[in-house]
């Protein structure tokens, strides 16, 4: 039918063109594929076809997974071998496991009702602290939620995760969000908050932003879940870098699971690296639970994103928590498969092998550590618990950067309130003025 | 979003398009309103004045702001060839295509990136091109932009961004092209709302909303563009935000309004003036988030009765919370109920527009039966 179509235009052509015949006509292809080429496709060279095919979508080979290491530790490549050296890799490994127990105690606290909420990061510590590490401290970090380990390496302050989840009066984000949404303006990394995505387009227009300033040696990178990524600021944010040549790298933890969502009914193609060509993004997929790999493939997406080349970057892991603690993840899928992920996959035990075997670590020192950390973490949120939360009047504060004469008045008819009504709220918990 | 309706002036029109264009829009807004100039220059100290248009004047509040900030940028659909409304026009060839530029076709993204923007202390002065198509952004906005220095206890902010957007009846826009969303907007705490009735207030409250410390969404009445015209200071001036105007003075009934419904109420003011011997005072709110409940409350104390006044639905449109503030604070100066002149609670139609904005005549007979109750 279509092949019918445009031999009936091809002789139309010939008709009116007829002085010059065949020539013409393929000079016209070429103007025209130069055109598209240029004006429409970004340079991309196309040709004509008379065959008809569609594009079968399913055929197309996926992204390969890049590693380092297989899934004991083992590094298959050595050229490949990123060689930290002691501290670093110590620093590394201590970062994740740290991360680890202090996932552990504050699930237990809210199991036990002394925190309102929590979110953990097992199976994926490696993709933090990997990345983290291959970035510079001047880089501005957006996340989602579970990226704890990017502050931790960070160096952001133990008694800082356990003040905000408590939102006590020493928490420098004031006690009003819930817990796990981490800032911190010293350590590069913006406010976390729970609309998903949101977080994307923001992040390329900060990138942008660092663009325009001279000798610009800071690029924006902002992690995501694959959940997130159907999103339509997703799109928004792919496109946006691309077009306008941003310095960012989009960071993917592709852990299977968006809360009960499998990844098969979240998207029908190749995972979320697959979308990165179509929008002009550099894309590379890699072994999310390989510390090494995540490393070097950030480490060299940072090199590119500061000539403004964004890059999407698919780490591939696996939840090996529940949601969060308002989930129980056995109504979606069995104790069996986490039981099996966890004992055959990974990143800790994968990389805790790197630093092993150049005998830099050993069980004594295992043991040490595992018990120093659990007693700084545990008297860190002790010393929270018992931090009383701010004065009630903070929440009126920051609304705008003025406190509006608004604002004022209903602070002021809050206190009248108060004056008769005080006994039937938790007034002992907040710091008198 | 694509704009349809109007897409006829993306186009750069030929000179006689552009007259019947330009008569159809004088000869369709004739019924609705007359622009009255601002007589007193509100910023005697701004010195040389020039005759400018609303998208002049706005095209000359973003000059100065990319003149004065080297941080600021401006971006949106379009707006790199002038924008299709003119209003950004020169200012990429003086400026430069790294900080006037135009954007992939997506609110959101719009929006986001404005805030990523502005989050690295920067200036953002991002477009909407037609508010109607502002509510993809709306999370960004609402969520985001509003909740940015509250949530993260000041860590963080994007006080340097702005949004413009067009706003209001056109004469023919009909759903997509005519709406004013000012009441979506206020009810979340964190974003500042302003919207100018001319030149003047254009210019002086656009550059007052780019140096704000807070995010500030500015609609810009689009029958106005290119048919209200004033002499505006050509140098740097701005207007304070939060601060209502009295446009008229009077003494039995107090009329508020903003954009370009506060010419409307200038006409039925001046007609009531004439008819019924009635002496209305006008006062055009300009910033709706936050509003000026002084000079309300002040002036319905003397005079006794209110009639708020605006094109968006009734419905929950801020005329709700205008009445309602001032029927608890002046409760014992009402001489009679508060009025509402709106749209009505109707998408907003395409040939019945005439019977939908709130005509002088229905702004007449508010005025009329208010003194007589």
């Amino acid at each position: 039918m279509l092949s019918s179509w445009s031999r009936l235009g091809a002789c139309k052509l010939a008709r009116t063109t007829a002085a010059v015949g065949r020539k013409y006509a393929t000079s016209a292809d070429d103007f025209v594929l130069a055109e598209f080429s240029q004006k429409y496709l970004g340079y991309r060279k196309a040709a004509f076809t008379e065959k008809l095919e569609i594009f079968d979508a399913d055929k197309t080979p996926a992204f390969p997974i890049y590693r380092v290491t297989d899934a004991a530790g083992n590094i298959i490549d050595h050229s490949h071998d990123p060689k930290f050296d002691k501290d670093f890799a110590l620093k590394i490994y201590k970062d994740m496991t740290q991360l680890n127990i202090m996932d552990r105690i504050l699930y237990d606290s809210q199991r036990q009702g002394r925190i309102s909420f929590y979110m953990t990061n097992f199976g994926e510590e490696g993709n933090h602290v990997g990345s983290a590490a291959a970035l510079e401290p001047q880089d501005l970090i957006y996340g989602q939620y579970r990226e704890v380990g990017v502050l931790m390496w960070r160096g952001f302050p133990l008694e800082q995760f356990m003040h905000q989840c408590y939102g006590n009066s020493k928490d420098i984000s004031k006690g009003r969000q819930m817990p796990v949404h981490y800032g911190s303006k010293e350590h590069n990394f913006a406010t976390i908050s729970s609309p998903l995505t949101t977080q994307l387009p923001q992040a390329v227009g900060s990138a942008y932003a660092f663009k325009r300033q001279p000798n610009n040696d800071r690029i924006v990178v902002v992690y995501f879940g694959d959940g997130a990524a159907s999103e339509g600021d997703a799109h928004a944010a792919f496109n946006f870098a691309a077009t306008l040549d941003c310095p960012i790298i989009f960071f993917c933890r592709n852990n299977g699971y968006a809360i009960s969502t499998p990844t098969s009914e979240q998207y029908g193609g190749d995972g979320i690296a697959g979308k990165g060509p179509g929008y002009g993004l550099h894309t590379i997929r890699v072994d999310g639970n390989d510390v090494l790999a995540v490393y070097n493939a950030v480490k060299e997406a940072r090199r590119m994103a500061l000539q403004n080349k964004p890059i999407l970057i698919e780490a591939m892991t696996y939840r090996l928590g529940h949601h969060s603690t308002s989930d129980d993840s056995t109504a979606y899928r069995t104790q069996q498969e986490v039981d099996e992920w966890g004992d055959k996959d990974h990143p800790i035990t994968r990389f805790k092998k790197y630093v092993m075997d150049r005998g830099w670590w050993d069980d004594a020192q295992e043991k040490a550590w595992q018990n120093e950390a659990r007693k700084r973490i545990l008297t860190a949120f002790n010393d929270a618990e018992k931090t009383k939360l701010a004065h009630f009047h903070d929440m009126f504060e920051g609304v705008y950067k003025e406190v509006p004469e608004k604002l004022l008045r209903q602070r002021a008819e809050l206190d009248e309130h108060l004056k008769e009504y005080a006994e039937h709220y938790p007034i002992g918990r907040h710091l008198n003025k | 979003m694509a704009s349809l309706a109007l897409q006829c002036l993306k186009q750069p029109l030929g000179r006689s398009n552009r007259r019947l264009l330009n008569l159809e829009l004088t000869k369709r807004t004739a019924a609705h309103f007359t622009f009255q100039p601002t007589t007193v220059n509100p910023v005697p100290d701004a010195g040389e004045t020039t005759k400018m248009n609303l998208m002049q004047a706005v095209n000359s509040a973003m000059d100065i702001a990319l003149k004065t900030d080297d941080s600021a940028v401006i971006f949106g659909e379009d707006v790199a060839f002038g924008g299709v409304f003119r209003c950004t026009l020169g200012l990429q060839d003086k400026y430069g295509k790294d900080r006037v530029f135009n954007t992939p076709l997506c609110e959101q993204g719009i929006a986001g990136f404005g805030i990523g923007v502005a989050v690295t202390g920067a200036t953002a002065i991002a477009e909407i091109q037609f508010g109607d198509y502002i509510f993809p952004a709306y999370d960004q906005l609402v969520n985001e932009a509003a909740k940015y220095r509250y949530r993260s206890g000041g860590l963080f902010n994007c006080g340097s961004l702005t949004v413009r957007s067009t706003w209001g009846a056109v004469g023919h826009g009909a759903l997509y092209h005519s709406q004013s969303p000012e009441g979506n907007f206020t009810h979340t705490p964190g974003l500042k709302v302003v919207v100018p009735r001319g030149p003047i207030q254009a210019k002086g409250l656009l550059l007052a909303c780019i140096r704000d410390p807070d995010p500030c969404i500015f609609f810009e009445p689009k029958v106005l563009y290119r048919l209200a015209a004033e002499e505006v200071p050509v140098g740097d001036y701005t207007l304070p935000l939060g601060k209502a105007d009295i446009v008229r003075e009077g003494k039995d009934v107090t009329i508020v309004s903003w954009g370009t419904q506060v010419h409307v109420a200038l006409e039925a003011a001046q007609h009531a003036q004439e008819k019924l011997g009635v002496s209305c005072e006008v006062i055009d709110l300009a910033s709706i988030q936050p509003w000026d409940e002084e000079t309300i409350l002040k002036s319905v104390k003397k005079t006794g009765r209110l009639i708020v006044t605006h094109e968006a639905p009734r419905n929950s449109g801020f005329g709700a919370e205008i009445a309602a503030t001032v029927q608890r604070e002046a409760f014992l100066h009402l001489e009679a109920p508060v009025e509402r002149v709106c749209g009505w609670d109707t998408p907003f139609p395409h040939v019945y527009e005439p019977f939908y904005l709130p005509t002088k005549w229905r702004v007449f007979d508010a005025i009329k039966k208010t003194t007589n109750y």
